[in-house]
């Protein structure tokens, strides 16, 4: 017995293609508005959740979750979005999905208003028929009742097609993501482990044939050797694919390793963002430097002394005046009190929201680093 | 109050040997720990790595003979020369939370939730100690500050809801040394953190064991937050110890085939455009009592002899240890 076959790899012959297998009602997510045009625009997006209390029930606090965060999501790339928890970065990718509707911005789909179908935009069903997302718990986003097989078939007959093509679609997806149908396409969830199921989510969300993938944590629940797996998976199916994701994760490596640009939030704001090696290689925001700093080193003779940042994040209910960074920079000036710090422009679609970046801003060493 | 705690030298701080455990229900068994040895030295800090279901925090447990009553545990457990296995309920309660200490991944959960942190360090105190409630709680506030808890005074009086993630995972810190452990097993404490506090946890947590010279077993599955911590390192795989040696030399060529492709599969530096290397399958059902090399079906370098026998442990010199028959 020499090797063994490895259970989860697909056989090359069970590949799908890209395309002209479908019928033709779901095959017209054409690109509209050519490749340079965005394929998702986002500007001043914002959401609070109000905290009720009292007797009453009157808003007592507001959580500032998202807070105008303007981005574009360029077609074909992977956007990674980077932060500690309680940034916003789950409520962003919420939004993006529209699960729930944002206070205040405005979402651009390739050209077209979301959510505005009768205004010239794109509906939501159709908007979601080309956004599909993957979250992190890859149990309780699954029917516990419902074959896998099923589960991956139930959006496509929604959206009328045939049950018989639906089952097939789904047994190809199950393919495609390196499950072998014939002994995993009536299985229920509870029989897979967590590698495997997070596939059949993978599956799922390719379903409808999107365009936009957005991927909550996709892999932060799993094991780091079946972590490898899942993100070649994801590499090898955007290419297939031809499709375009949002990367949302707490890890700086994996989203250094998937993404094309770099989104880093803090506190329901944008800190920086830009191509993914200036991001990496010269962080412009005070946050991102102490960000990757906080990395644990693999090499014990590489060990930090001291820590990068001390305490945690604030709370995003009362953020700081000003730059909300400003209580845990090492760097703050008394106007990073004062004035809220513009996105200063790098070149080369890098974009910091720091005072230092920003030569004309009034902070000490401003324009030291730019 | 490192007086007491000198190390001697020769004696192991922890023995474990040829320990087993198994989870018997009505429907199924799991062999969750199948033949582990592992030593630790007083002052020592070993990284017990692995993934989920190996069987390292099956092996915490026993060691503080946490398990459920439905767990079989065998072999010989000794901490500080004592036979932990041997012990009454009643030797039990003082060795828990006196000679050995733990700390949890989620500190909501393992904190008492109608209790002020104050007292919950307190009660460990006067418990063990048996002092009077204000030596005890000057020894709380002692605590607090021990772990860099910013207005420490305060912060007595808080409920662990009130504190953020970092906090409290200081403050359980807190309670888990207010009895001088010798010996200190920390379950993932760092998983559950935020980049920039996990760091501040690690840091802290490396400087405590210094000061205090405990000895410390951190379970972690993140081959970085033991680069930072160890200074040894054990790699399990499946209830057994597969590679065990001390972290540098681990870290910059991992012998046996399982802790090498975990290495090279963890995502680090700039890998962007590369295909990761990866171990294909997944970790074996627990189902039966492995007969051979439980690595095998997912080892590229596996032939009929892996299939035959456990592997035995072989020695590398320089205090690193392999379990794989192609070592040695």
């Amino acid at each position: 017995m020499a090797a063994v076959a490895p259970p989860g790899h697909p056989p090359a012959s069970f590949r799908c293609r890209p395309s002209g297998r479908y019928p033709a009602a779901m095959d017209t997510h054409l690109d509209r508005g050519g490749p340079a045009q965005p394929l998702l625009t986002l500007e001043g997006l914002q959401k609070h959740f109000p905290i009720k209390g009292g007797l009453l029930g009157r808003t007592v606090a507001t959580v500032r979750a998202v807070d105008g965060v303007t981005f574009t999501v360029e077609k074909g790339e992977t956007l990674g979005i980077v932060g500690e928890s309680g940034c916003g970065k789950s409520t962003t990718a919420r939004l993006l999905m529209r699960l729930m509707p944002p206070d205040t911005g405005s979402m651009i789909f390739d050209g077209e208003a979301v959510g505005e179908g009768n205004a010239g935009g794109i509906a939501l069903r159709d908007y979601r028929r080309q956004v599909q997302m993957v979250f992190q718990d890859s149990y309780a986003s699954l029917n516990p009742r419902l074959p896998i097989e099923d589960s991956i078939a139930f959006a496509p007959k929604v959206h009328g097609v045939s049950d018989t093509e639906a089952r097939t679609r789904a047994r190809d997806l199950l393919a495609a993501v390196g499950l072998a149908p014939q002994s995993f396409a009536r299985r229920y969830p509870h029989e897979l482990s967590g590698g495997q199921r997070q596939r059949v989510n993978i599956a799922r969300a390719l379903a409808l044939r999107p365009r936009l993938v957005i991927l909550d944590e996709p892999v932060s629940a799993l094991d780091k050797s079946v972590e490898a797996q899942v993100l070649n998976l994801l590499v090898e199916l955007k290419e297939q694919f031809g499709l375009t994701y949002v990367f949302i994760s707490h890890d700086l490596n994996v989203v250094q390793f998937i993404s094309d640009r770099v989104l880093v939030m803090y506190l329901g704001e944008v800190a920086e963002i830009g191509p993914v090696d200036a991001i990496y290689e010269k962080p412009a925001h005070p946050y991102t430097r102490a960000l990757l700093a906080s990395r644990p080193s693999m090499d014990p003779a590489m060990r930090r002394t001291s820590p990068p940042l001390t305490g945690d994040p604030p709370n995003p209910v009362n953020p700081p005046s000003g730059c909300r960074f400003r209580t845990r920079c090492p760097l703050a000036e008394d106007i990073c009190a004062s004035s809220k710090p513009i996105m200063a422009d790098l070149g080369g679609g890098h974009l910091a929201a720091c005072h230092i970046a920003n030569p004309a801003s009034g902070h000490s060493k401003a324009g030291a680093t730019a | 109050m490192s007086a007491a705690l000198k190390p001697e030298a020769a004696t192991p701080l922890m023995r474990l040997r040829d320990v087993h455990v198994t989870f018997q229900t009505r429907d199924r068994t799991v062999h969750a720990v199948n033949g582990v040895d592992m030593d630790l030295a007083q002052g020592e800090v070993l990284c017990i790595l692995g993934e989920s279901g190996s069987g390292k925090s099956v092996t915490l447990r026993a060691l503080m003979r946490l398990l459920p009553k439905f767990a079989k545990v065998s072999g010989s457990v000794e901490v500080a020369g004592r036979d932990v296995m041997a012990m009454s309920e009643r030797e039990l309660s003082r060795y828990r939370g006196g000679d050995v200490s733990m700390i949890f991944q989620e500190p909501m959960t393992a904190m008492d939730p109608v209790f002020t942190i104050g007292r919950q360090i307190a009660e460990a105190v006067q418990r063990h100690e048996g002092v009077s409630r204000s030596a005890a709680d000057a020894r709380a506030l002692e605590l607090l500050e021990l772990v860099q808890i910013p207005s420490a005074k305060r912060r007595l009086a808080a409920y662990p809801h009130e504190l953020s993630g970092g906090l409290r995972q200081r403050a359980m810190i807190a309670v888990a040394l207010a009895c001088k452990p010798k010996l200190l097993l920390a379950d993932e404490p760092t998983t559950a953190l935020d980049a920039t506090v996990q760091i501040q946890v690690l840091l802290l947590l490396r400087e405590l064991q210094q000061k205090l010279g405990m000895g410390v077993i951190f379970v972690t599955h993140d081959l970085g937050v033991a680069g930072e911590i160890a200074d040894r390192v054990a790699v399990m795989y499946a209830g057994k110890v597969v590679e065990e040696g001390p972290v540098a030399g681990f870290m910059s060529g991992p012998a046996h085939p399982y802790p090498r492709g975990l290495l090279n599969s963890t995502v680090h530096g700039n890998m962007r455009g590369k295909k990761l290397t990866t171990i294909p399958g997944a970790p074996p059902s627990l189902a039966t009592k492995p007969m051979n090399c439980s690595f095998a079906p997912r080892c590229a370098l596996a032939e009929q002899a892996c299939l035959d026998a456990i592997p035995p442990m072989v020695e590398l010199g320089g205090d690193r240890r392999g379990r794989c028959i192609k070592l040695g």
